[in-house]
């Protein structure tokens, strides 16, 4: 199969849209047949991704492509940045801000979630720059 | 057995039919936390939170739980609802304490 690619700009301003990218992603997948823990694995990943853009970065875009071997996805967005990533991925640790965790958000397992639902997962982050984040999932 | 069938079985109402009828339920989970949820809540678990607001409903729809049963007595907010209808998600409701309704999912489930 030839590969697909799909482009998602995530709002940073909307809460409550975001999980539409993630949606979608799942969506598209369902269509092209993958197995449906594949999926689950990667809509969560995406997810994640998504809630984190609009908590800590105001927004930022979504890349998908998606070939016979391999789901790839490259998070991008120009907020604030990590300022240590070590951190940043161990289980309960998180600086979000209290209106987001009365959301239901900010347990600090984001970012494990991401690592434990994909087979790679790359961090890239500038403190004032912004962060990339590059996961893949194999079929 | 259905998210209706175990609703009608343990008293629970239904919000949001939703696909309650065509998914089956095969576990219990309860959290509130959404990335906890996410991370650790199988597919096809009845999902006991108090966290009636969209975000839940999209938990519910990634994380492919078969249902979202909100328990003490909380409603789930109108554009949470929207969003339900809007995805097939079911929601049912119960006035019961988290886990006074896992035990009662349960021991319908046979768990």
């Amino acid at each position: 199969m030839n590969a697909i690619h799909l482009h998602y700009e995530v709002d940073g301003t909307d809460f409550t849209r975001a999980g539409e990218a993630s949606a979608a992603v799942k969506k598209a997948l369902r269509q092209l047949g993958v197995k449906p823990d594949v999926i689950r694995k990667v809509a969560i990943a995406l997810y994640e991704g998504e809630i984190n853009m609009v908590i800590h970065a105001e927004g930022g875009y979504i890349d998908v492509s998606i070939d016979e071997k391999a789901i790839s996805m490259a998070l991008c967005d120009h907020g604030k940045g990590i300022e240590n990533i070590d951190l940043a991925m161990k289980e309960g640790y998180s600086t979000a801000p209290d209106e987001v965790r009365s959301l239901g958000f900010g347990a600090g397992m984001g970012l494990p979630n991401m690592k434990k639902n994909t087979d790679e997962m790359r961090i890239e982050s500038t403190v004032g720059v912004g962060t990339n984040v590059y996961m893949t999932v194999y079929l | 057995m259905t998210p209706i069938e175990l609703a009608a079985r343990c008293g629970f109402s239904v919000i949001n039919e939703g696909e309650g009828t065509k998914r089956t339920v095969n576990g219990v989970y309860c959290c509130d936390l959404l990335s906890v949820v996410m991370g650790r809540a199988k597919a096809d678990d009845l999902w006991i939170t108090v966290m009636g607001n969209l975000n839940a409903v999209a938990v519910a729809v990634l994380s492919d739980v078969s249902c979202i049963l909100l328990a003490e007595g909380v409603s789930m907010d109108e554009t949470g609802i929207k969003k339900a209808e809007q995805q097939n998600v079911c929601v049912l409701a119960t006035d019961q304490p988290v886990f006074e309704a896992a035990m009662r999912a349960a021991k319908e489930l046979s768990l």
